[in-house]
C-alpha cells in the first residue's frame, strides 16, 4: 500500500512541472495553431529568472516565505515581457503559413533562446535551495517529502483552474473561443486578433515560466537544463492531446505516474516508458486521449 | 641637377623593400627556430552544464600554470621558462558540444590551428570518440579527465592519460566505506546513464560484493544525465533504505540531487558516497550535510596532499587569480600540462636536440613518473599511456565559517597500488582475482 502512495505521490508531483509546461504549450497551439518548439526555452527563462531574483531577495534576509511571490513575479513578468517581443516580433509573421515553415521558425527560436542562455549565464549555475526547506516536510507512504512539492501541485492546479476559467467564463475567454472557430467573421466582427494571439502567447509563456519559476528551487538552474523536460512536455500533449486543457493535466498525470511506476518496479524501464506510453496512444487515438472531434480547441 | 626618371625610382624602392623584406623573413626564420611557441589546444567544458564545476575551473587553473610557466615563475623542477624554453601558446576550446562535434572540432584544431599538442576532454563519451581520430591523425593528445575504463581497450599509441581512471575512485570508496562501517548490509547507486555512471557503479558494486561478499544490491538507478529532476528516485531510495547510496553524479546533477534530497532526509537514512563531490562543497557551502563520504577523483582539492609544496603553490595562485577555492579538474589539468612539460624537457635531454620530434616527446612521457601537485604521478599502466593516481575519501563535517570551507575528516589515502589493477590485467579480472597483489595500508 505504501508503494502505491509512493507512486501516486511521486506521479503528481513530477505531473505538476510537466502540466505547467505542456498546457501553454497546448493552449497556443489551440489558439494559434502554431506548435512552438521553443516552448522549453521559456520554462528555462522562468527558472533562470526565478532563481535570480529568489536568490537576491533572500538576501535581504527577512521574511524568506515572500520568495514564493517573488517566483511567481519572475514568471509573470518572463511571460509579459518575452511574450509580446516573441509574438510581435516573430510569431505574427507564420500565421497561417506551411507548418514546415513554422516549425522551422520556432526551431531557428529555439535556438536563439539557448545561444541566449549561454551567452548570459554560460559558465554560471544557480542553486536556490532555501524556498524548497521552507515549508518543512510531511511523511506519506512511510517516506519523507517536501512540502514544497505539495506547494508545487497545489500552483499547477491552481493555474490551470484559472487558465480554464479565463477562457470558459470571461469575456476573453469567449473572444479567444470566436477567434479560434472562425477568425475572419471574427475580424469582420471587430475583435482585435493580433491582439487576443498577442495575450494568449503571454499568457502561454507565462505558464511555461511559472512552471520554471517553481521548479528552479528543487534543482540547479544553468544553461541546457531544460532539453529532457522540453521532451516529456512533447509527449504530454501527445498523450494528452494538444489544444486541450483537460488533455495536458490526463498527459502529464500518466507521464507521471508512468515514470514512477517504473522506477520503482522496473528501473530499467525509466527512460523510455513514457515513450512506449505515447507510441501506444498514437497506435489507438492518433489525435490524443482528450481531443475531440469538435471545432473548439481551447 | 638632372631628374631622375620615375620608373628608375619605382624599381629602387621596389629592391629596397624586398630586399629588406627578404631580410626580415630570415631574421624572422632564424629567431622562430628558437622561439617559436608551443601550440597547445586546450579542450574543455566552457559553456553549458559541465562548466562551472569542471571545464571552467580546468581552464583557469591551466590560465594560472601556463603564465607561471611561459614567465618561468612556476616551483621547482617546473622554473624552467615555458617547455624545454618555448612558450606555450595556448587555444581553449569548448568541449560543449555532441562527441561527433567535438571529433570534428579536433580534426580542425589538429589540422586547421596546427597545434602540437592536445590536452584535453572531460566527458567520457568525448575521450572515446577522440581517441581513434587522434590515431588516425597522428597527433599526440593527452586526455587530462575523463574517467571511463573502456579507454584504452585497445590500444591507441598517439592517446595519453595523465589522471587515473573511475575504477581507482570506486574502488578506493568501497574500501573506505568498509572501513568506516565495518560490515555493509546493503547499497544502493544512482548514476547518470552514460559510460562514466555505468562504468562507476559497475566497478563499485563488485568490489563490494567482493569485499563484503553477504553484501546486498537493492538499488541501481540510471537517470539520465542533467534530467534534474529526482523525486522519485529519491523515493525510491527512502523507501529501500540501503545502508550505502554510491553516486558519480558531479555539477548541477549532484547539486540537484543533494537540494531534493536533503529535507527528505536522504543522508540521514543512507550513508551517501559521492566520488566527485569536491566539485559541490565550494558551490553548497554552507548547505553541504555533514557526514557525506567525499571524494575528489583522487587526492585532489581538499583531498590534495598537504605537504606538497607544488601543491600549495598552486592553490595559493589560482586563490589569488580567482578568488575562489580551486577543485578537482584544476589537479587534473596541472598534472598533463606539468606530464608534457616534464617529458618534453626529459627528451631535449636524451636525445640533445632542442625541438624533440612527437614521437621524441611522446615515447618520453610513456611509462614516465613526475612530479604534480596531487604528489607523483606514473605512467604505469596500458603500456606506459594511462597513469596511475592514489586516491583518498573523507566525510564533511560542516561548514568552517572561518576558512569558508567545508571541514573534511577522517580522511583516508590509498596508495595507487591498492586502488589500481596491475599492468596488463583489467579491473574486472583483477576484482575478480580478489584484487591479487593489491598492497593497501
Amino acid at each position: 500500500m505504501s508503494t502505491v502512495t509512493i507512486i501516486l505521490v511521486d506521479g503528481l508531483v513530477t505531473a505538476s512541472s510537466l502540466f505547467l509546461l505542456s498546457v501553454g504549450l497546448s493552449v497556443v497551439f489551440g489558439v494559434l495553431r502554431i506548435l512552438n518548439l521553443a516552448h522549453g526555452s521559456l520554462f528555462a527563462l522562468g527558472a533562470f529568472a526565478g532563481a535570480i531574483l529568489s536568490i537576491d531577495y533572500l538576501k535581504w534576509g527577512r521574511f524568506p516565505q515572500g520568495s514564493f511571490v517573488v517566483l511567481a513575479l519572475a514568471a509573470i513578468a518572463v511571460g509579459a515581457v518575452a511574450g509580446p517581443l516573441i509574438e510581435r516580433g516573430l510569431l505574427r509573421w507564420i500565421y497561417g503559413r506551411d507548418q514546415v515553415l513554422q516549425l522551422l521558425a520556432t526551431y531557428a527560436l529555439f535556438l536563439i533562446l539557448e545561444g541566449l542562455q549561454q551567452a548570459l549565464w554560460g559558465g554560471k549555475s544557480y542553486s536556490p535551495w532555501i524556498p524548497y526547506s521552507l515549508l518543512g516536510q510531511m511523511t506519506l507512504g512511510g517516506i519523507l517529502y517536501a512540502r514544497y512539492d505539495l506547494l508545487l501541485f497545489g500552483v499547477a492546479a491552481g493555474a490551470g483552474i484559472l487558465l480554464w476559467l479565463l477562457l470558459n467564463r470571461s469575456r476573453f475567454g469567449r473572444l479567444v473561443v470566436a477567434a479560434t472557430h472562425d477568425p475572419e467573421m471574427s475580424r469582420a466582427m471587430g475583435i482585435d486578433l493580433s491582439r487576443v494571439y498577442m495575450v494568449m502567447f503571454a499568457i502561454g509563456t507565462a505558464l511555461a515560466a511559472l512552471g520554471g519559476a517553481f521548479w528552479a528551487p528543487t534543482i540547479t538552474v544553468l544553461p541546457g537544463f531544460a532539453v529532457d523536460t522540453t521532451v516529456a512536455a512533447f509527449a504530454v500533449v501527445v498523450i494528452g492531446g494538444l489544444g486541450s486543457i483537460g488533455g495536458a493535466a490526463l498527459g502529464a498525470v500518466i507521464v507521471g505516474i508512468a515514470e514512477a511506476l517504473a522506477v520503482q518496479w522496473a528501473p530499467n524501464l525509466e527512460l523510455f516508458v513514457i515513450y512506449v506510453v505515447m507510441t501506444l496512444v498514437l497506435l489507438v487515438r492518433p489525435q490524443g486521449l482528450f481531443a475531440r472531434a469538435a471545432v473548439r480547441r481551447i | 641637377m638632372r631628374r631622375v626618371p620615375r620608373t628608375v625610382v619605382a624599381a629602387g624602392v621596389a629592391a629596397l623593400v624586398t630586399v629588406s623584406a627578404l631580410a626580415a623573413t630570415a631574421a624572422g626564420s632564424s629567431a622562430k627556430t628558437e622561439t617559436k611557441p608551443l601550440r597547445i589546444g586546450i579542450v574543455s567544458f566552457l559553456t553549458g552544464p559541465a562548466a562551472p564545476p569542471f571545464g571552467v575551473p580546468a581552464r583557469n587553473g591551466a590560465k594560472v600554470l601556463i603564465d607561471a610557466l611561459n614567465r618561468g615563475k612556476a616551483p621547482k623542477p617546473y622554473n624552467r621558462i615555458g617547455i624545454g624554453g618555448r612558450k606555450i601558446q595556448a587555444i581553449y576550446l569548448d568541449e560543449n558540444a555532441s562527441p561527433d562535434q567535438n571529433v570534428a572540432n579536433y580534426r580542425r584544431l589538429v589540422q586547421d590551428k596546427k597545434v602540437d599538442l592536445v590536452i584535453g576532454y572531460i566527458s567520457s563519451e568525448d575521450c572515446l570518440a577522440v581517441g581513434p581520430v587522434a590515431d588516425q591523425l597522428r597527433q599526440f593528445t593527452v586526455f587530462f579527465d575523463c574517467g571511463t575504463s573502456q579507454l584504452f581497450a585497445k590500444p591507441l599509441p598517439y592517446v595519453y592519460r595523465t589522471a587515473g581512471d573511475q575504477s581507482t575512485d570506486a574502488i578506493a570508496a568501497a574500501r573506505y566505506v568498509l572501513a568506516l562501517k565495518g560490515k555493509v548490509k546493503s547499497i544502493a547507486g544512482i548514476n547518470q546513464n552514460y559510460a562514466w555512471g555505468q562504468d562507476n557503479w559497475a566497478t563499485f558494486s563488485a568490489a563490494m560484493k567482493k569485499l563484503d561478499p553477504g553484501v546486498q544490491i537493492k538499488d541501481a538507478l540510471f537517470p539520465n544525465i542533467f534530467a534534474g529532476q529526482y523525486s522519485t528516485e529519491i523515493s525510491k531510495l527512502l523507501a529501500d533504505r540501503p545502508d550505502v547510496i554510491y553516486s558519480s553524479f558531479w555539477g548541477g546533477d549532484l547539486d540537484s540531487l543533494l537540494q531534493q534530497g536533503l529535507p527528505r532526509g536522504l543522508a540521514k537514512s543512507s550513508t551517501l558516497v559521492f566520488n566527485a563531490a569536491d566539485t559541490a562543497l565550494p558551490e553548497l557551502g554552507k548547505n553541504f550535510p555533514a557526514g557525506v563520504v567525499v571524494g575528489a577523483r583522487g587526492p585532489h582539492g581538499v583531498l590534495a596532499p598537504k605537504s606538497n609544496r607544488l601543491n600549495s603553490w598552486i592553490v595559493a595562485a589560482y586563490r589569488a587569480r580567482y578568488h575562489a577555492a580551486p577543485v578537482y579538474p584544476v589537479w587534473h589539468i596541472a598534472q598533463a600540462i606539468l606530464g608534457v612539460k616534464a617529458a618534453y624537457e626529459h627528451a631535449m635531454a636524451k636525445y640533445h636536440t632542442k625541438t624533440p620530434t612527437q614521437a621524441q616527446w611522446m615515447a618520453s612521457l610513456k611509462g614516465s613518473s613526475f612530479q604534480t601537485p596531487s604528489g607523483t604521478i606514473s605512467m604505469q599502466l596500458s603500456g606506459g599511456h594511462q597513469a596511475v593516481e592514489g586516491n583518498a575519501y573523507g566525510i564533511s563535517a560542516g561548514f568552517d565559517s572561518k576558512t569558508g570551507e567545508v571541514r573534511l575528516t577522517k580522511v583516508k589515502s590509498y596508495p595507487a597500488a591498492c586502488v589500481d589493477a596491475p599492468n596488463g590485467t583489467s579491473v574486472e579480472a583483477w576484482i575478480g582475482d580478489g584484487f591479487k597483489g593489491a598492497r593497501c595500508p
